[in-house]
């Protein structure tokens, strides 16, 4: 009964309406500065670094020869780059499973209320401020040879000589678990506040002892929480740059991915080879994510019982 | 106050997704008036508040406000007070900033705002309260300053949408008190949305009972109550009872029917009214109240011309004045109300009077009249 | 094993864990502790090498490292180009945050995916080739390089710590305010607005946090004259060597450490600490 003006209007007003309930309405356009910034700034480069590993300098051409593909068998058969693969995964995952494993037991014994608390959650999470470089400085000071550390020990009398704690592995490795436990400290707290509560006392009142009560309640309902932690610890210590140049051995033992594609484009100008690298790196640590997510979607499918 | 003549809804529906949330909704509404839209979740009645308000767009029909259209003008421009089911106050407003909020929108003076505020929340008894932020305030206070946000602007419609859900069962028996004087004291027209029979009852001049997107009776508490026009309709104004039955005969306005599953040799029978035309052999449901059935012991009672369902009882609650009684009648359950507590597991006897038992054919779908005639 | 313990009293001592933890921990800030110290300590040695302490005490390397590094003119890029990457990163990830929390449309998944890559992959990855196409551009050495290649992690950032934020705004507000008569701009300025800040603060302070102290991204596209702090360090660190510079590093490191307390200091007078750090529920303490 409708008139025919009320079909029209009724037609028009669905076109519009119809998009809107598919939620395509004007306020997407509050999207658009966000994708510009996303494309021209990561979406654009990339492909651009992508579509430049492919093309080699003649130097490279000569050098490992594969045509368009020199950079790749470059990377490949150079044991000098190819290794810096396994030298960066040699730090990256021991440092990120230390810093994940190392914070549940502190964050699960800092979830209850104590006196200090605020002091010594400001304490954990100072590193973080502070940042790679400056820890690298201080720790060459204070781990060196003649620093502090080495004194205190000789004199204690608990070892014979001072002990090489920079320069090389070891010293990379502090620097990656000073600045990436707070990290990872502040990331578990948070998932482990997530769990309810009370969950943990339903099984104590079923007869749960405290080793029980974190193997079957706690550590499950955690589970997807580590896995992220992993993930985002893994790449902040996978990306290790300035640390592997300062505290580390450069050329030597800490050979890390980001320092060889840096000397790609820095010291020896190749676009090309340095876009490779990064690349390659990037693949690397997208497997390893990929593994850890995959892995973590087979163990656990469900909520934590909170707010998680 | 501004007012208006007629509100009318004119074939008024939404389509999401392939689905009818709301269908055919056709509804005139009065000056004055409290409406309650009444079913359970997933009915429409929802939706059809928020089409009202204009948060929500229309896929069919119109809505008209004196004759011209307001359903393609937004929110903002419809002139409607809005309680919302979360209350959602302005959580970093105070009180009174938040009852003030929609008189700044009009622009209206400063001593003007103040004044209005300062009735509003003395109407809805929180003057005390004024400076205070709504995480400082029980559930209860916190609807009533969305009660008094929405009225204050003396809006020619106010919407609700189960305001009291949220609250606590005696709370929301008091806050129910105080929104009949507010409508009594303030009259302004009224669109309420609940699943609940009680709430709607004692506070609508009419109610919509809705399900599945469509309406499915309209009319006055009284006219509900006493004579549903479908066993869905009859669900929701209490009659507990509602069992599935097979019409044996039926001449005029009265029927009988065989209960199957219950009593012995196959199936009780009763007696009822029937509501809309049945013939022997149609599948129906019957309608009883609780407390229109009388419980009585075994043995041979008055002559069963009313039929009756022999059981043996379940469960017996106190209420006070009276006992719950639920009766287990072969397959089925029956719920009774009895002065005096049967003994639980004894057999009893349930009979109703004629015009307390309606038969209703079995099917939904059926067209019913919409109003009923006065 | 239940010690009996009075109530409310933390039963801590219990398990030999515990002091695990507490050991580890004790460890960790002797650590910071003397990474830290040391390096103050360093900064204002005479000279420093085969002793506990400096042999003597001086302010000069503070002066010295000032003007060796220009040190007044980094200081303040490395302020500039923070509060301009913050302001960019809100007003560009703030709207669209809105809009990923409120609603749903084709193809949201791929645009949180495009949101969410920066942040999943090491900065070396994608900051190469941005750095290689900002040279291409003549942009190399350059501010602008600089405040665009932080703005690539930033705006993720913001997007993410915000998209929760604003999810937890019930809202039926924004509905309730069209209802009492308020516009789109007067939804915004009178009630979202107000209720964003202080996530707005929070995010802001950690891209601050992130971009001073962030490396890769900056020293491959910096040169004199717009190098933040951390690349002057860096710089200082790997091309002078020997003793003597150390003591400079050592101050142009305590003055660095010093800008980021402050600018801290500034921003933590308008949030609330708390927020930035994650909140524990507390378990109950009735055991």
């Amino acid at each position: 009964m409708t008139s025919r003006a009320g079909d029209a209007q009724r037609s028009t007003a669905s076109l519009r309406h119809r998009l809107a309930e598919r939620g395509i309405d004007p306020t997407l356009l509050l999207l658009v500065p966000g994708l510009v910034v996303a494309v021209a700034l990561f979406v654009y480069p990339f492909s651009y670094g992508i579509g430049l590993t492919v093309q080699p300098t003649a130097a490279m051409q000569e050098q490992w020869g594969g045509g368009a593909f020199a950079n790749y068998v470059a990377f490949f058969r150079d044991p000098f780059v190819f290794d810096s693969i396994g030298i960066t995964m040699r730090l990256a995952l021991p440092a990120a499973l230390f810093n994940v494993l190392a914070s549940i037991p502190v964050a699960m014994v800092l979830r209850h209320r104590f006196r200090g608390k605020r002091l010594l959650t400001s304490l954990l999470v100072l590193p973080i401020t502070l940042g790679t470089v400056l820890t690298a400085q201080g720790l060459l000071i204070f781990a060196g040879r003649q620093g502090w550390l080495n004194r205190a020990l000789l004199q204690a009398g608990l070892i014979d000589e001072p002990l090489q704690l920079v320069n090389n592995y070891l010293g990379v490795m502090f620097s990656l678990v000073i600045t990436g436990f707070p990290f990872a400290f502040l990331l578990i707290s948070s998932y482990l506040s997530g769990i309810d509560p009370s969950l943990e006392q339903a099984a104590r009142t079923l007869g749960a002892g405290w080793w029980q009560r974190f193997r079957r309640i706690v550590l499950p309902l955690l589970a997807p929480g580590l896995a992220t932690t992993f993930v985002l610890t893994f790449v902040l210590a996978f990306s290790v740059f300035p640390s592997a140049r300062l505290v580390g051995d450069a050329m030597g033992s800490t050979r890390v991915m980001s320092l060889m594609a840096f000397r790609a484009f820095g010291e020896q100008n190749d676009y090309a080879m340095a876009s490779t690298i990064a690349l390659m790196m990037g693949a690397v640590e997208l497997v390893v994510v990929v593994a850890v997510l995959g892995l973590r979607s087979l163990l656990y499918r469900g909520t934590t019982g909170g707010k998680g | 106050m501004s007012t208006f003549e007629s509100l009318e809804l004119r074939g008024v529906g939404r389509r999401f997704g392939g689905v009818d949330a709301l269908a055919g909704l056709d509804l005139t509404i009065r000056a004055g008036e409290f409406v309650a839209l009444l079913g359970p979740s997933g009915c429409g009645k929802s939706t059809a508040l928020n089409c009202l308000a204009g948060l929500l767009p229309l896929t069919h029909g119109e809505i008209l406000l004196d004759g011209r259209r307001i359903d393609t003008l937004p929110p903002e421009r419809r002139g409607f007070g809005m309680v919302f089911q979360s209350y959602a106050l302005f959580p970093h407003l105070s009180v009174e900033k938040n009852v003030a909020f929609g008189l700044q929108m009009q622009g209206v003076q400063r001593a003007e705002i103040d004044r209005r505020v300062r009735a509003a929340i003395e109407l809805v008894k929180l003057g005390e309260h004024a400076r205070k932020l709504p995480g400082q305030l029980s559930g209860g206070q916190q609807q009533r300053v969305a009660i008094a946000r929405a009225v204050v602007l003396e809006p020619s419609l106010v919407l609700m949408d189960e305001p009291l859900s949220n609250l606590d069962a005696k709370l929301r028996l008091d806050m129910r008190t105080e929104i009949r004087r507010l409508h009594q004291s303030l009259g302004l027209t009224t669109i309420y949305v609940t699943h609940d029979q009680e709430e709607a009852l004692s506070l609508a001049d009419r109610l919509v009972v809705m399900r599945e997107g469509r309406v499915q009776q309209v009319g006055t508490p009284d006219e509900l109550y006493e004579s549903p026009t479908s066993w869905y309709v009859a669900d929701f104004m209490g009659y507990r009872n509602i069992l599935p039955a097979t019409v044996v005969s039926a001449s005029g306005s009265e029927a009988v029917v065989e209960l199957p599953g219950t009593g012995d040799d196959g199936g009780a029978r009763l007696t009822g009214r029937a509501v809309g035309g049945l013939r022997a052999g149609d599948r129906v449901r019957v309608a009883v109240r609780p407390e229109d059935f009388a419980v009585a012991g075994s043995g041979p009672g008055p002559d069963g011309a009313a039929g009756e369902i022999g059981g043996t009882v379940a469960v017996v609650e106190y209420h006070g004045r009276e006992h719950a009684v639920s009766v287990q009648a072969g397959d089925v359950m029956l719920h009774a109300r009895s002065a005096a507590p049967p003994a639980v597991g004894g057999a009893v006897r349930l009979t109703a009077p004629v015009e307390r038992v309606l038969v209703f054919p079995e099917s939904l779908d059926a067209p019913v009249p919409q109003e009923v005639a006065a | 094993m239940a010690a009996t313990v009075a109530p409310g009293e933390r039963r801590l001592a219990a398990r030999p864990s515990t002091w695990l933890v507490w050991a580890g921990m004790t460890a960790f800030g002797v650590f910071l502790l003397g990474i830290l110290v040391a390096v103050v300590v360093d900064s204002f040695g005479r000279q420093w090498f085969t002793t506990w302490l400096p042999e003597g005490f001086t302010t000069e390397r503070y002066a010295e490292a000032w003007d060796r590094f220009s040190l007044g003119e980094v200081v303040g890029v490395t302020v500039g180009v923070a509060l301009l990457v913050v302001v960019v990163s809100v007003l560009v990830g703030v709207p669209a945050a809105y809009v990923l929390a409120r609603r749903e449309f084709p193809g949201k998944r791929v645009v949180m995916l495009l949101f969410l890559l920066p942040v999943l992959m090491p900065p070396i990855t994608y900051g190469i080739p941005l750095a290689t196409v900002m040279y291409s551009f003549g942009l190399g050495r350059t501010l602008t390089a600089v405040v665009l290649v932080n703005l690539v992690p930033s705006v993720p950032f913001v997007i993410l710590t915000m998209t929760p934020f604003i999810e937890q705004i019930n809202p039926a507000i924004e509905s309730a305010a069209r209802m009492c008569g308020a516009r789109t701009r007067q939804v915004f300025t009178r009630v979202l607005a107000p209720l964003l800040v202080p996530g707005i603060l929070a995010a802001g302070i950690l891209v601050l946090v992130r971009t001073v102290g962030l490396f890769e991204l900056t020293f491959l596209v910096s040169g004199p004259g717009s190098d933040t702090l951390v690349v002057a360090i860096y710089r200082g660190m790997t091309a002078a060597g020997g003793g003597e510079a150390r003591q400079l590093i050592s101050a142009m490191s305590v003055i660095y450490t010093a800008t980021m307390l402050a600018m801290l200091v500034v921003a933590l007078r308008f949030v609330n600490p708390t927020q930035l750090v994650a909140q524990v529920k507390e378990a109950r303490d009735d055991d």
